[in-house]
């Protein structure tokens, strides 16, 4: 039997005794623990404001942990961070390359971080102290397209890549720290746990992985989407993963018994998910999809209970505030609205 | 630290790494879905009650409701 052969077949056997432990921890669904909780009522929520400026695409937003301000990247090759409540921008920060992909916004409120086709992770430092705000830093070593950006604190940030790896870097040297390889599709998105020990990534390879920033080691990876993962998040109480793909479907596994709790999906819902975000309790999973709209979910009833119909074009990417009070949406119609 | 060129890897090399990663998996202390369902719907059960758009956000009170005329101090 060739290499590659003997290699299959013990895979395939280890994969199947994975399968056999989670059955075997398998006693109950989260459907059969839920169905004496009501739905909740319908949400309605309504645009409160518009943030009008970009002038291409929007493909990345990402709120500040300040309660206010956010920062979104478009194709028109800038990055502008916003005051939600007056609309105005703080700052229109010009890119070098416009085909930007994925923005973050430090803990901190210091620093914000982009980058897309160009390979590499760009640090701005807000509070320069000539008040101009200048590339602090240039973070290149991935070897494919930069999918997501997320700040562990001022000086690490972790990102993911179209070369199927996530990096931990050290800010201040702008070198890797720890390089986190296992996945075998492009890494498209990731989210860091609240206790920021450890992170998610999603891929093009269908699954999800979970993995320990300290000691760089995958801890679980979860399977049963049918099509490529583009987004992850946290579920707030840090023991959940939410993803959503391009099988139409959004999924919540639970990290300590290692699988899928329920599947968010609907027969007439049959476009990908592009973004997703959990209100300030999880008990809401809003969700962008390529149709235009998102979808508000009932997370423990996975049924649906609202959606937000404004945008003009695909809904890219979607955020909901550290206090849990507004939503907000950014498209490729180039506009961003904040919902609540 | 050496990059790890996934995209380069040879077929032979990405199954390795593979099964390498499926060994680490296998022994995974799992724990009851009954207790991990619980845990969630208590979870969410005790916040649920002050999630702003779950329970909706007074008009009075809303911080991003529409400012009609009156002035901004920035």
């Amino acid at each position: 039997m060739g290499e590659m052969e003997q290699l299959r077949k013990e895979a395939e056997s280890l994969k199947d005794q994975i399968i056999v432990a989670r059955k075997g921890f398998a006693d109950t669904t989260l459907q059969e623990a839920v169905a004496g909780t009501a739905v909740v009522s319908r949400v309605q929520l309504k645009t409160r404001k518009t943030l009008r400026g970009h002038l291409a695409k929007i493909y990345a937003m990402h709120w500040g942990a300040g309660l206010t301000q956010c920062v979104s990247a478009s194709q028109d090759g800038k990055l502008i961070v916003w005051d939600t409540l007056s609309t105005n921008k703080v700052n229109a920060i010009p890119l070098k390359s416009s085909w930007v992909m994925t923005c973050a916004y430090a803990p901190s409120g210091n620093l914000v971080a982009c980058g897309g086709l160009d390979n590499m992770c760009s640090i701005y430092n807000l509070k320069g102290k000539d008040g101009n705000v200048k590339v602090m830093r240039e973070l290149a070593s991935h070897t494919g397209y930069l999918s997501c950006c997320r700040f562990v604190s001022d000086s690490e940030i972790i990102t993911s890549s179209g070369d199927c790896t996530c990096i931990l870097w050290d800010i201040e040297t702008g070198t890797e720290k720890t390089i986190f390889a296992g996945h075998l599709g492009d890494c498209m998105s990731l989210g860091v746990a609240p206790d920021f020990k450890s992170f998610i990534s999603g891929a093009c390879d269908y699954t999800a992985k979970h993995w320990d920033i300290r000691d760089g080691n995958c801890t679980h990876t979860l399977s049963g989407h049918e099509s490529d993962v583009n987004a992850i998040g946290f579920f707030p109480n840090g023991n959940g993963i939410l993803t959503g793909s391009d099988d139409a479907t959004c999924k919540l596994y639970d990290l300590r018994s290692d699988q899928e709790l329920i599947t968010y999906q609907d027969a007439t819902i049959m476009c990908g998910v592009t973004s997703l975000a959990p209100s300030l309790s999880g008990r809401l999973l809003l969700a962008g999809y390529d149709d235009f709209n998102v979808n508000i979910w009932d997370a423990l009833k996975a049924e649906r209970v609202g959606v937000l119909a404004g945008h003009d074009n695909r809904v890219s990417c979607i955020g909901v505030s550290s206090d849990g009070m507004a939503c907000c949406t950014g498209s490729w119609d180039s506009f961003l609205k904040i919902w609540n | 630290m050496p990059i790890v060129d996934v995209e380069n890897l040879t077929d032979l090399d990405k199954a390795k790494m593979e099964l390498e990663q499926k060994k680490k998996e296998v022994p995974l202390e799992r724990a009851l879905l009954s207790k991990g369902c619980t845990e969630f719907m208590e979870a969410v059960q005790a916040t649920a009650d002050e999630d702003p758009l779950v329970k909706g956000i007074p008009e009075a009170t809303n911080p991003f409701k529409e400012i009609k005329g009156g002035c901004v101090i920035c």
